[in-house]
């Protein structure tokens, strides 16, 4: 929907056409008044704000306003598939927020718009939906981003799986940040925000096919705010990034492949909760590869690790801050691990995974 | 998991490791050559790379993978009859994940999966018994894979079948025992190994007393060891404690799980259920003799190789590929010569490259890739 479809024509908005229907049909993915209806009821009422007042095909910014956040735009886009739509902790509304503010944040960019376009299978309950877009306005009312554009289909059943969500966002970099995974230099430190696999192990636990049950919620969380405080206090952080799909190994490659360094971890660092720390050994999962929301890794010089470890912990998700090690000159490319039991292996990039649609 | 912690304690490693140094090096051969040691089963194999124990190891141990790793011995013709039977019409074929990237002649369970095939990945057989519950239109088959571990609760779900008159659940069997296959390696004229880490799992089941050929015709110590980081270090230990004292024994590291006489109950539904095959097929390491079972004909009803036609084919292994040799640990998993190349794990040639229990995988992904580097080259120069 462009803007003039998210607003009702006549600029007024009109709250007479709600949705009283149980279920989605494809009648309102059909431009009609069903879509106009649902359009209005749904998504108008939960995403309200000020940049969705004007009512044309696009949304529209004055560049003084972003220029004096930064001397850079931060764009991105990111779908979610999540399968189940809701689990403990979250649900695919958040998640949609979630992704698309972290991604733009841990580039050094403070996150101002999104865009919201859905693919509704039809038979969705009309409840559901209403939920889940609820929690959308939710977190970006928490991570203090304004939804100002989207669009919605209906597509038969079968096309698509309940409930699909595309955000992209815009945010303005701070001047003077310039972050990367090849900025990491030896003698850096390596530290996470917070403990790691609790939204992957609580996917695979929700969608049931794991026959465990746990206590594990996810960790799904706007990481803008603790982001803007540490970049504030460490203004020479030299990179971020949550770790989701792929979990901290993943990111951890990363750095040692970008910055041709050696990335040394130690396993007794890494905070991971005793749920979570059971539950892989049951499965045989490796709790280093699990998809995080809300934890990110961040790598600063080493004379500021006690200062940025510090600044972490004051906010609320950075409690279990931690550092988790350290970038080498030796083994260029290569992330290595020193095991609780005093050995010494290889994490390597995970290959061949089946990963179900965690996020 | 404080139970847990208790067998992964450093400090209780570094004295462990102490006492390994002391004792190889009053092992007179190890000055000569290093002491080769086999761990039979893939859960070993993964401890061992999970945790680094081969790095904290002195250099004059050797530990050879074995062939402990049901996915990684199953040969190319029983994947293709997988994929035969999931390509059936009207069959659910379920399978444990494992076994679902494993390369057939043509194609994988993945791939199968990907054309349209229903197969589903299950925890455990009971799984694949309710699924045919709930669909009592479709055939579920279920994938049977594994040593003397897995078979009780194969022939447990049979009986479960039985009793409640399930009429749309089969059991496609590829079962096999330990014993033989350790008889094979033990035969094989291309190895000298000194001594075994026998696998606890299986032990719980089958007991103590099997294995004594091992020690009293072969002459070597095996050691049933358990799986956590410090009960590898210490069946090791006990090992090099009988080859110090020259000794071959069968010693029971790990008595707090595995009971001198096995499993009486699993016994029993063992061999309710099953028979041994005259022979079976192994990758790598071709056909032995009394290795594999079958079910036996008053089950024939839940027995998928009855009730459906799978070709049942010999295919042999891709030319390239060495896995046999890795198996029985007479090459290193880097001397393979599409190691690393043609073989990876997103494109793996051998099963070997395809379990996180498999030799190759483990030392691909887990592995000091500068040590393998030294010792590739180190073995380039010797040849
Ligand atoms: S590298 Fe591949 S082909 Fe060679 S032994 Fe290992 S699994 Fe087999």
């Amino acid at each position: 929907m462009s803007q003039a479809e998210l607003m009702p024509k006549g600029g007024a908005r009109k709250r007479s056409g709600m949705v009283e229907v149980p279920a989605i049909t494809l009648a309102h993915g059909g431009g009609g008044k069903a879509m106009h209806d649902l359009i209005n009821d749904v998504f108008v009422g939960a995403f309200d704000n000020d940049a969705l007042a004007p009512l044309e095909d696009q949304a529209r910014f004055s560049l003084a306003d972003l220029a004096a956040e930064g001397d850079r735009l931060a764009f991105t886009t990111d779908s979610f598939v999540v399968n189940p739509l809701e689990f403990p902790g979250g649900d695919i509304g958040t998640l949609a927020v979630c992704g698309t503010v972290n991604d733009l944040a841990v580039g050094g960019a403070k996150p101002l718009y999104l865009t919201c376009s859905v693919i509704i299978e039809e038979g969705l309950q009309l409840s559901t939906l209403r939920r889940l877009i609820g929690s959308m306005a939710d977190t970006a009312k928490q991570a203090g981003v304004k939804i100002v554009t989207g669009d919605t289909k209906v597509v038969e059943r079968g096309a698509c799986d309940k409930l699909f969500i595309n955000t992209a966002g815009i945010g303005v970099i701070r001047t003077g940040c310039d972050l990367g995974a090849d900025k990491a230099q030896p003698g850096d430190a390596i530290l996470v925000n917070g403990v790691l696999g609790d939204h992957g192990a609580t996917i695979l636990t929700a969608r049931g096919d794991m026959a465990v049950k746990t206590p594990i919620e996810s960790d799904c969380a706007p990481l803008n705010d603790i982001i803007d405080s540490l970049l504030t206090a460490i203004p020479r952080t030299r990179f971020l990034r949550d770790a989701t799909r792929g979990g901290l190994a993943t990111v951890l490659n990363e750095i040692a492949q970008a910055s041709q360094v050696g990335v040394e971890i130690e396993e007794d660092k890494t905070p991971i909760r005793t749920e979570v720390k059971g539950f892989c050994e049951i499965l045989g999962l490796d709790p280093l590869y699990l998809a995080n929301e809300g934890t990110m890794v961040c790598v600063v010089p080493a004379e500021d690790a006690a200062d940025a470890l510090a600044c972490m912990r004051q906010h609320p998700l950075g409690k279990e801050a931690s550092i988790v090690g350290r970038i080498t000159d030796h083994r260029p490319g290569r992330v290595v691990m020193e095991t609780v039991f005093g050995g010494r292996r290889i994490v390597d990039m995970l290959v061949g995974e089946q990963l179900p649609r965690i996020c | 998991m404080k139970y847990v912690d208790e067998f992964r304690d450093p400090t209780k490693a570094k004295f462990l490791l102490k006492e390994i140094q002391a004792l190889v090096k009053s092992i007179e051969v190890t000055k000569t050559r290093p002491l080769y040691i086999m761990e039979v089963c893939g859960g070993h194999t993964h401890a061992i790379f999970r945790y680094g124990v081969e790095t904290m190891l002195p250099d004059e141990i050797e530990l050879v993978h074995g062939p402990g790793c049901p996915v990684c011995v199953l040969p190319m013709g029983r994947v293709d009859d997988c994929v035969a039977l999931a390509e059936t019409p009207g069959v659910i074929f379920t399978t444990f994940g494992d076994a679902m990237r494993v390369p057939g002649s043509k194609k994988s369970l993945l791939q199968a999966r990907a054309e349209g095939c229903d197969v589903r990945m299950v925890y455990s057989p009971l799984d694949s018994l309710a699924l045919a519950k709930e669909n009592p239109d479709k055939q579920v088959v279920f994938f049977a894979l594994g040593f003397e571990t897995t078979m009780p609760s194969t022939a447990l779900t049979i009986l479960q079948a039985e009793r409640e008159g399930v009429e749309n659940f089969t059991v496609f069997c590829n079962h096999i025992t330990i014993i033989p296959t350790i008889k094979a390696i033990l035969d094989s004229p291309e190895l000298s190994l000194d001594g075994f880490l026998g696998p606890g799992h299986v032990s719980m089941v089958i007991g103590d007393s099997s294995y004594d050929f091992i020690a009293d015709h072969y002459n070597r110590p095996l050691v049933i060891t358990g799986f956590e980081p410090l009960d590898v270090l210490q069946g090791i230990w006990m090992v090099l404690k009988q080859i110090a004292e020259g000794r071959s024994e069968i010693e029971n590291q790990y008595n707090r799980v595995v009971p001198s006489g096995g499993n009486p109950a699993a016994l029993e539904a063992i061999a309710k259920v099953y028979e041994l095959r005259e022979f079976f097929e192994w990758r790598g390491l071709g056909s032995i003799d009394h290795s594999g079972i079958r079910i036996r004909e008053p089950y024939a009803k839940f027995d998928a190789e009855q009730q459906f036609s799978v070709p049942a084919l010999k295919i042999a292994d891709p030319k390239s590929c060495q896995c046999g040799e890795v198996l029985k640990g007479v090459i290193k998993p880097w001397d393979c010569k599409v190691f690393g190349t043609e073989c990876t794990p997103e494109t793996p040639l051998g099963a070997l490259m395809v379990s996180s229990e498999g030799a190759c995988a483990a030392y691909y992904q887990f592995g000091d890739l500068e040590k393998i580097h030294d010792a590739k080259q180190k073995h380039e120069e010797t040849v």
